[in-house]
């Protein structure tokens, strides 16, 4: 059973912080398939090409027909959980510390059986639904859940592990000069977060739903401004200790492309931003965060990134403004191994144009700021690091994948 | 022969005051804040190479980045467009004896303090000269609001309709350069221009026809209720930039005890 998640206790100050415990060994090339379909929230098994056989664990070879097409694909993700294990005593030190731990084994209504972690609510005999999720230190990890949707208490500690879920959890916004970061707040705010700190950046400067900002009950207003190193080591040495989850929202759109930007002065300004800025994040934040992954029920567990889907493939319309995400992106695939040790996850959400002053000019569909931000609490509720909201990001997921160049081209016609 | 080691001796003995108008470099103090579409003015960075550290074992030193009008700063003519052809226009070419000149301080912080888009008139420098004397030659007019004494927001006191901070009227520039050859003018503010001077006529006075005319400005200055109205001396030579239309500087005043 699931028992409703009530408010931490404060922590005692005596007491060791509990640190993370790697969880299993390296994997093998073909089990990757499960890490990028965990990433991206979608449930893949290998499937033959030939036989069309469903198999688990990942493999190289069918154990079917033994042939070696075995490729990803998205399957029937129920199945009926035959056999219950419960864990009291383990020689891996990640399970000791979690103990009692339930797995069982799920007969998948496509084929495999499979071992999968057990959500509170799930038992014996009963229908599931399996999903992948990331693990602490990144790896794919099957994880039964009940069979219908409005059956999943969100505050099971099963998925507690494998999720980032911001209820109860402290988070950081770094930017509340503009709406996706003032969206932001009220998403986390619905979703429970116990206290909201949010960033801002010159504060001689107003801006429109200031007021409202700093009314809001739970959150507190913080100097911050990620172009300025000392501005991000002042803040991280006052709160850093007490974030559990950061989302950058910081954000630097304006259209054009290489040529006529009359200069770099404006490229600067987007990567001193973008890429400096979550690097200057990173350094005041990250190591303290990466202490305190395992720190109970409300750990640090997530620096979230808000990227232009045009990191993937550069948009000249938006062409300095791409490549400053691009950079943002590529800080942020280095940024996940380091803090993977950590339990901190680096979950990137990747949307198209947002329905702001910035993309005025460019036609719908676009992205609405609320919509993003809700997005954004989904996918930290979820176990993925790569998300994709809105019609724009997906179609570009799909055209990335179905053939690069030709984004390429058509980006740029 | 003037005397210099007698000048030296007198800053050494506390004669001569030195008061320093400058603020701190520091990257929370405000900038020009224009329309977000246009060029912003860099506000001011510091990024550490080495503090006695791997990077360097025994020394402490940082990279700075800023724009030119950053801070406490000089305007050289050909920061605006009036002044773009004169000769010598830039900080680097500027004749270095005209950063060291005699100084007057218009005292409006009273009616700056009851109106903050307050101007400068012609009558004001005018009751100002019945009190104090004609405006020298070759002086820098500072106009002294108290300005510098405000908390950040209120100091770049931003509205919907723009920034609400006092400066000279446009008659007031036309008169100080035309009928008193002004060497400049300075003011306590972001600029030295009033807040709301894009709607003058012409736009931005003591910047179009003060560098139009070879003068220079100073903004950002601090401390000028230390000032005597006349008598002061100052110091104020801009960074050598090739082609520079400006300079954070450091702004030291001269006043007898």
């Amino acid at each position: 059973m699931t028992e409703q998640l009530s408010r931490p206790t404060r922590r005692n100050p005596l007491a060791r912080t509990r640190l993370p415990v790697p969880l299993g060994g390296p994997r093998s090339r073909a089990a990757q398939g499960l890490t990028q379909a965990a990433a991206e929230g979608v449930f893949r098994l290998q499937v033959c090409t030939v036989c069309r056989a469903a198999t688990y664990p990942p493999r190289d070879v069918c154990p079917r027909c033994l042939s070696g097409e075995l490729v990803f694909e998205a399957c029937d993700p129920y199945g009926v959980l035959v056999a219950e294990t419960r864990i009291d005593i383990s020689g891996e030190a990640h399970f000791r510390e979690r103990a009692p731990w339930r797995i069982g084994s799920v007969r998948m209504d496509c084929g495999p059986m499979v071992v999968a972690h057990l959500h509170g609510g799930v038992a014996q005999g009963q229908r599931v639904r399996m999903t992948l999720m990331l693990d602490k230190t990144g790896g794919a990890a099957m994880v039964a859940l009940p069979a219908t949707y409005g059956d999943v208490p969100p505050d099971d500690r099963v998925l507690r592990e494998f999720t980032c879920d911001p209820k109860f959890r402290r988070v950081l916004v770094t930017d509340g000069r503009g709406s996706l970061g003032q969206a932001m707040v009220t998403a986390l705010r619905e979703a429970g977060a116990a206290e909201i700190f949010v960033g801002v950046a010159d504060g001689w400067k107003p801006f429109g739903g200031e007021a409202a900002l700093r009314a809001q009950a739970g959150v507190s207003p913080v100097v911050l401004d990620l172009t300025d190193t000392q501005s991000v080591m002042e803040c991280a040495s006052q709160i850093g200790g007490r974030v559990d989850i950061i989302v950058n929202t910081a954000e630097h759109v304006r259209a054009g492309g290489v040529m006529a930007a009359q200069g770099v002065s404006e490229a600067r300004a987007a990567l001193e931003l973008r890429s400096l800025g979550l690097m200057r994040l990173a350094q005041g934040f990250g190591p303290i965060m990466r202490m305190r992954g395992a720190d109970g029920v409300d750990s640090a567990c997530a620096l979230v990134n808000v990227l232009a889907v045009h990191a993937l493939m550069n948009w000249p319309e938006f062409g300095v403004a791409s490549a400053a995400e691009a950079a943002a992106l590529s800080m942020s695939q280095c940024l996940r191994a380091e803090f993977r040790g950590g339990g901190i996850r680096v979950l990137n959400v990747f949307a198209g144009p947002q329905d702001t002053e910035w993309f005025q000019t460019v036609p719908a569909p676009k992205v609405a700021p609320m919509v993003l931000a809700r997005a954004v609490v989904a996918a930290l509720r979820g176990g993925g690091e790569d998300c994709f909201v809105g019609d724009v990001a997906e179609d570009y997921r799909a055209r990335l994948a179905a053939n690069a160049k030709a984004l390429e081209r058509e980006l740029g016609a | 022969m003037t005397d210099l080691l007698a000048f030296a001796a007198g800053i050494a003995s506390g004669a001569i005051r030195v008061i320093d108008l400058t603020h701190t470099l520091a990257p929370e103090f405000p900038v020009i804040a224009l329309p977000p579409e246009l060029g912003q003015c860099a506000p001011f960075r510091m990024e550490t190479v080495s503090r006695y550290d791997a990077k360097g074992p025994a020394w402490y030193w940082n990279h700075l980045s800023m724009n030119e009008h950053t801070g406490t700063h000089f305007d050289a003519p050909v920061h605006w467009i009036s002044g773009r052809d004169l000769a010598d226009n830039a900080v680097d070419t500027i004749p270095v004896e005209r950063f060291i000149a005699p100084a007057v301080v218009i005292d409006c912080s009273a009616a700056a303090s009851a109106d903050p888009d307050f101007l400068l008139r012609v009558e004001d420098i005018l009751a100002w000269e019945a009190e104090h004397g004609r405006i020298a030659a070759g002086s820098w007019c500072l106009l002294r609001t108290d300005w510098s004494k405000r908390a950040a927001r209120d100091y770049a006191n931003l509205r919907d309709d723009g920034a609400h901070t006092p400066g000279p009227s446009v008659e007031a520039v036309r008169f100080l350069v035309e009928e008193r050859d002004v060497l400049g003018f300075g003011t306590e503010t972001i600029g030295t221009d009033a807040g709301q001077a894009h709607l003058f006529n012409p736009p931005f006075p003591a910047h179009f026809t003060m560098h139009g005319k070879g003068r220079y400005g100073l903004q950002c200055l601090t401390n000028l209720d230390l000032l005597p109205a006349t008598g002061a001396v100052l110091f104020a030579a801009p960074l050598k930039i090739r082609d520079g239309s400006g300079s954070p500087l450091r702004v030291l005043a001269l006043v007898s005890a």
